[in-house]
């Protein structure tokens, strides 16, 4: 789990007809937290940026599938 | 006017043959939140919004036409070998009566791409915020498609394109900015 999700509880009712999921998680990425980029962050090598999608590690959001390869 | 470069913006890989995959990255690429949307609406809008951030909206509608060539080389490599059985069990055994292996520009569902998913308000503020949205949305569709998938191949090409959208809304909110702090200047003098 990684800083950038958040973890959320779905209400669960006495008679729902499934198992319930523990909990539910949503992203919020680094772009919530930037309205204008400052100038001079530090940067990634290029083969990292490429890489990451990034030049600018504070812009990076990582993301691993929910089920980790279980369907 | 464009130069196009004869390679993808960033590798494609597909490291297993799981013809289903094909059906549900054509959410990206012909759907109301995919590339083909994005790149057609920033391409639009460009016409009706101040001098100061139309570079923004055309360098970012060029990059999502390379993602388009990236989702379609993905869907590419997983149908292209496939026989009508696996298309069927895929759930493309309609695509395949309509047009054999050719990509169409449809949603996982198969709904053709229209052009009324896409918005011109002539309101630079209104476009914006219409743009950080689909931005964020189509964000979230490349999670789910990291989600529905355990290639991690594809996912690093998947991972590349969500964090590009990412970026592509800081600089949508940055041009915000720009109209607003414009018209502070004004003030001042």
């Amino acid at each position: 789990m990684n800083s950038q999700e958040r973890v959320w509880t779905p209400y669960r009712g006495p008679f729902d007809p499934c198992p319930p999921v523990p909990f539910k998680t949503y992203v919020v990425p680094p772009n919530q937290f930037i309205t204008f980029q400052p100038p001079n962050l530090p940067q990634f090598s290029l083969p990292e940026a490429l890489k990451h999608g990034t030049l600018w590690p504070s812009l990076y959001s990582p993301y691993e599938s929910k089920f980790k390869g279980v369907r | 006017m464009w130069i196009y470069e004869k390679k993808l913006q960033y590798p494609v890989r597909v490291g297993k043959c799981d013809v289903r995959m094909a059906r549900y990255l054509m959410e990206q690429y012909g759907g109301a939140d995919g590339e083909l949307a994005a790149a057609l609406r920033y391409m639009n809008q460009r016409y009706a919004i101040p001098d100061k951030v139309i570079g923004v909206l055309t360098d970012i509608s060029t990059e999502e036409f390379a993602h388009l060539e990236m989702i379609a080389t993905m869907i590419y490599k997983l149908t292209k070998d496939a026989s009508v059985q696996e298309l069927e069990a895929a759930g493309l055994g309609p695509n395949y009566a309509q047009r054999d292996h050719a990509l169409f520009y449809q949603n996982s569902a198969g709904v053709p791409w229209t052009a009324s998913y896409i918005q011109a308000k002539g309101d630079p503020i209104a476009d914006l915020y219409e743009d950080i949205a689909a931005e964020e949305k189509a964000r979230a569709t490349y999670q789910w498609l990291i989600d529905m998938t355990d290639d991690v191949d594809l996912q690093d090409g998947l991972k590349f394109l969500r964090e590009r959208e990412i970026i592509h809304a800081i600089r949508f909110k940055e041009s915000v900015q720009i109209l607003i702090d414009e018209k502070d200047k004004k003030r001042i003098f």
